[in-house]
This record gives structure tokens, C-alpha cells and sequence, in this order.
């Protein structure tokens, strides 16, 4: 991880009255969010309450309409010209993985750096080599991504994000598509990645993931951050209605 | 598609089936009045001159042919094995099909007196015209694809405009239409550059659509995953969309290549000397036209046949590398 190159109390990412819309439906409403280096947040909710579309619009792969979203002292808007910048700053695995089929998971770990930092391709190499031992599947690294299990597929795209060196990581329901007992091996991974330090910001349903790791847990309904605090609280003492049936909904099974 | 287990749901293997086959063949054959064919002579023991047999000679040979139709159906069906099937259905049908050809007299010392001509500038010029016309046709279809998907409302405008255009004029009126428009414009161009252009541009413009499908059938996530390690659009398309489209889009190019091969013969209008132009020029001083069309289909076909054997090697390829 690249040492971080501001105070560590500033925000990296700092989200101000911050709208969605979707043609005339408000996905997002009113959203303030400040993450600090280091901090680990899950973001929770029922299905359509925008917890996706949110972590979408951090590295912009959404536009938002009003409000501000800056990450690590950029500010995101229509006409930047260093999008791209931004984004390989901010490594995001995806639920369905998106690795690239017709590329081996080396190629799929290299491609980042070596395409967009111009990274050597050796050093490059050697990067992709560490990161897949960190998610424990170097022996796959000639293999192709049809070869894998979803769950092997999922830490290769956690180590394809991490060979960009980000400094934030965005997970956006890393575990819905798999099969149950893969879930285990990519929770792992990310316990271990959330232990090195990495600021993380998760959606997911794990809430076992959530109470073991999160500094803070968030938790979203019909676009608005309802509430927000950290785990002992938000399990044990839950303030709104909304997050109380929220959790007796997930929690009973 | 997946072939059903059970052999005894084979239609062959039910007599109504063979019976109404037999029927509806003797009754085309029966309309069609095969007496006076070889079968007409060959049964002259029994329905007498087949000339004068009448009613009775035409049903006679009618069915005949149609028995010898069914049994040879049934035979087939009894090879065991599909490869020697096709191969005897095949040797049939060439065999046939050479009978025809046969049956019209043709002057052989004259078709190989001509033949090595047609094929030294005949199928050479044909080939590399389509060859030249698929290649500027695919990079305009990749430039047409990225066009037409994108937001840029002028850049869309053009490419559907082109595409729009050059799929609604018969391609034989855009050979002419830059045959002879160029040099109203003050450009005077040669009769092998104007074909090529017609043909790359209409091939271009349908190629375009194959191409937009080909990139369009790419999974959104796999640019979410590019955007999100901050590949631009290029780079994105180049290494990424493109390589994954290719084997969607190599099928249908395919098929373009070979109606090209073929939709060439319409540049022998403005007189370039490939395939098509011979076959109606070479024997037009004997009156050998036949000859030199029969011998042009011919070669046509056996391109054609080239082109389909080395399509299906390269499809076999790239269903083996996605298969992996």
C-alpha cells in the first residue's frame, strides 16, 4: 500500500448534500459521507435503497447531479480530465467479478498497471505474483477465469484491484453471486485486507463480515443514510424502526 | 443442436412415412414426365418407344424413378456412420449435377483452352478485389460500430446516414454511381479502384451492423471493470471489447467474404477483368457462352468451398479458446 500522503485525520473521501437521480426517480437523496484513511465502513441496507448506486458514484462509474463528492483531494464532476487517475486510485471488486475472460489471471492482474501506470512489464509481474500468494492462488495464475471457481474468481479480482495500488477499495456485494461455500474464502480475504490497513468500504449483506471488521456500519433505505454507527451500537442498539425490522429480517437466520 | 437418443423415432423407420414419400415423389416425377429420358429408354422392353408409350410409359418410368428414389433413401439411412453418409449423399448429388452439366454438350477442348486464363487473371482478380474490399470494409465497420453506439449525436448522424444509404441502393447502382459519378466530380478513376470502393463501402455498411451487435453482446461489466482500473475508451476497446467480440463477429464476416466473392462479379459491369467478365466475354466470338459459364459456377463454388472449409477452421479455434 502506498503510504498516504496527507494527514491522516483528513477525510479521503468526502461526500457533501450529495443527489442521484435516475431520470425523474431520486436515488440518492442528501448524502454526507466523510471516510477516513484506514477506516473499514459497511454499507447495509434492503435491495433498491441505493447502497450500490452510492459506491458507484464514488469513482464515478455513476454521475450524480448535486452536491460534491471529493476523493484523496479531487473533486469529481463531468469535465475532469483525470478520471482515469482517480480511478485506478480506487480499486472496486465487483459481485459478478467482470475479470476479463480472454485474458489468464496474470494478464487479468497486469493489465492495470502495465495499460494505464506503465508499469514495466517484470515489475508488473512480480506485483501480480505477490497480491495472488496474498489471495492464496498463485498456482492459478496461467489459467483463465472460466477455469475457476466463483470464489477463486473473486480473489483474483480483489488482487487485480490491489496490483493498481489503490488507496481506497470499494466492494460492492463481493459475496451475492457465490455459491455459499465459497463465501468463506472471499470473506477471508478481505479480513486479512482489512487487517493490513486498507480503507475499505463494503456493501454487503455479511453482517458476521460487518461486526468483525467495520469501524462503522452504515445503513441505507430509499436513498437516505438513515443511520450510522459502529457495529456494537448499530447491532446492539439500533435507533430507527427502519434499521430495527431491517435486522430482525437478516438477522433471524 | 442436440440429437435425440432413441433411433426408432427415425421417420425413415415408419412405412406411412416412406409410402407418402414415394407417393409425392412419383407424383412430381409424373408431372414432370420422365419418359422421354434415359429411364424412358432404358425401360423400352417394357412400355415399347417411349416416344409413343404414352400415358402408360409416363407412369411406368415415374415410378420407376421413385422407387429407385425410396430404396436409395433407405440405404443411406442405413449407413451407420454420419461422416460416410454425407459422402455418399454428396457423391450423389455431384454425381447428378455432372450429368446435368454433361447433358448439354459442352465443347471440353474449349473450356481447357480457356481454363488456366480464367484462373490466372479470372479468380485471381476476383480474389484479391474481395480480399482488398474486406479489409477496408472491416476497419470501416469497426469505425461504423463505434459510431453508431456512440452518444456524439453528429458522429451517429454519419454513421447511421452511411449505413442507411449504401444498404438501401442495389450494389450494382453504387458500382456505376462511382464508376461514373467520380469523374463528374473531376476525379477520373480506374474501373479496379471503383469496384473496390463500392464494394468496401457496402460491405462496410453492412459489416458495420455485424460489428455493433458483435460489440454490443459484450457483458456492461466488462467496461465497468476497464473504467474502474482507469482504462480509457480506446484502450478499453482495442484490448478488451474487441478480442472478446471477434469470435461473434468472425461467423457472419464470414458470409459477407463469400457473397463478396461472388457480388464481385457485379464490378465486370464496368469492365474489370475478373471471373465474372471472362465467363460472358471469352466465349462470346464461338458461342461458347455455357462453357464459360458452367466453368466460371464451377469456380465460384470451389472458392466458395475454400473459404467455407477455412471459416469453420478458424471457428473451431475459437470455440476451442472458449471452451478453455
Amino acid at each position: 500500500m502506498s503510504e498516504p500522503t496527507q494527514d491522516s485525520n483528513s477525510p479521503i473521501i468526502s461526500i457533501r448534500d450529495m443527489n442521484k437521480y435516475y431520470g425523474s426517480f431520486q436515488a440518492l437523496s442528501n448524502i454526507n459521507l466523510d471516510v477516513s484513511i484506514g477506516e473499514r465502513i459497511v454499507i447495509c441496507g434492503p435491495s433498491g435503497s441505493g447502497k450500490s448506486t452510492l459506491i458507484r458514484c464514488i469513482n464515478r462509474l455513476e454521475a450524480h447531479q448535486s452536491g460534491t463528492i471529493t476523493v484523496d483531494g479531487t473533486e469529481l464532476h463531468q469535465h475532469m480530465r483525470d478520471i482515469d487517475k482517480v480511478r485506478s486510485q480506487v480499486g472496486m471488486v465487483f459481485q459478478h467479478f467482470n475479470l476479463f475472460p480472454h485474458l489468464t489471471i496474470l494478464e487479468n492482474c497486469t493489465a492495470g498497471p502495465m495499460w494505464v501506470q506503465k508499469v514495466p512489464e517484470e515489475k508488473a509481474h512480480e506485483t501480480a505474483m505477490k497480491y495472488l500468494k496474498r489471495v492464496n492462488i498463485p498456482e492459478q495464475a496461467d489459467k483463465y477465469p472460466a477455469q475457476l471457481s466463483g470464489g477463486q474468481q473473486q480473489r483474483v479480482a480483489i488482487a487485480r484491484a490491489l496490483c493498481m495500488q489503490p488507496r481506497v477499495m470499494l466492494f460492492d456485494e463481493p459475496t451475492s453471486a457465490l455459491d455459499p461455500e465459497m463465501v468463506a474464502e472471499v470473506l477471508d480475504t478481505m479480513i486479512d485486507l482489512a487487517e493490513s490497513g486498507m480503507t475499505m468500504i463494503c456493501v454487503t449483506h455479511e453482517m458476521g463480515f460487518a461486526k468483525q471488521v467495520a469501524n462503522r456500519v452504515i445503513f441505507m433505505d430509499e436513498g437516505k443514510i438513515v443511520e450510522s454507527n459502529e457495529p456494537k451500537s448499530f447491532f446492539e442498539n439500533p435507533q430507527s424502526e427502519r434499521t430495527i425490522k431491517f435486522l430482525s429480517q437478516v438477522l433471524v437466520h | 443442436m442436440i440429437q435425440d437418443t432413441v433411433t426408432d423415432a427415425l421417420l425413415l423407420r415408419k412405412p406411412k412415412f416412406v409410402i407418402s414419400v414415394l407417393v409425392i415423389v412419383f407424383i412430381a416425377f409424373f408431372i414432370g414426365d420422365p419418359s422421354l429420358t434415359a429411364m424412358g429408354h432404358f425401360l423400352e422392353p417394357v412400355i415399347g418407344d417411349p416416344a409413343e408409350s404414352g400415358l402408360y410409359g409416363r407412369f411406368a418410368t415415374s415410378l420407376m424413378l421413385a422407387i429407385i428414389f425410396v430404396i436409395n433413401l433407405l440405404l443411406i439411412s442405413q449407413i451407420p456412420v454420419f461422416k460416410y453418409q454425407v459422402f455418399v449423399v454428396w457423391a450423389e448429388l455431384v454425381v447428378l449435377f455432372l450429368t446435368f452439366f454433361y447433358s448439354f454438350n459442352l465443347s471440353f477442348e474449349f473450356i481447357q483452352s480457356k481454363i488456366w486464363f480464367m484462373i490466372t487473371q479470372g479468380i485471381f482478380t476476383t480474389l484479391y478485389v474481395s480480399a482488398i474490399s474486406i479489409a477496408i470494409a472491416s476497419v470501416i465497420a469497426v469505425v461504423g460500430a463505434v459510431a453508431k453506439l456512440s452518444s456524439n449525436g453528429f458522429a451517429f448522424a454519419i454513421a447511421s446516414f452511411y449505413t442507411s444509404f449504401f444498404r438501401g441502393l442495389p450494389l450494382l447502382m453504387q458500382v456505376y454511381l462511382i464508376y461514373l459519378g467520380f469523374p463528374q466530380l473531376g476525379f477520373v478513376i480506374d474501373a479496379v479502384p471503383a469496384g473496390i470502393i463500392a464494394l468496401s463501402l457496402c460491405y462496410g455498411a453492412y459489416m458495420t451492423e455485424i460489428f455493433r451487435a458483435g460489440i454490443m453482446s459484450i457483458d456492461d461489466g466488462q467496461w465497468e471493470g476497464s473504467r474502474a482500473l482507469g482504462f480509457k475508451f480506446g484502450l478499453t476497446m482495442r484490448k478488451i471489447i474487441l478480442p472478446q467480440s471477434i469470435p461473434l463477429i468472425i461467423p457472419p464476416t464470414g458470409n459477407q467474404f463469400i457473397a463478396m466473392l461472388k457480388d464481385s462479379s457485379l464490378v465486370s459491369v464496368i469492365g474489370v477483368w475478373e471471373l465474372m467478365f471472362l465467363a460472358r466475354t471469352l466465349g462470346n466470338k464461338t458461342f461458347n457462352h455455357m462453357e464459360m459459364l458452367i466453368t466460371a459456377a464451377l469456380l465460384y463454388w470451389a472458392m466458395t468451398m475454400v473459404l467455407e472449409l477455412i471459416q469453420s477452421r478458424i471457428e473451431r479455434k475459437y470455440r476451442k479458446q472458449t471452451s478453455r
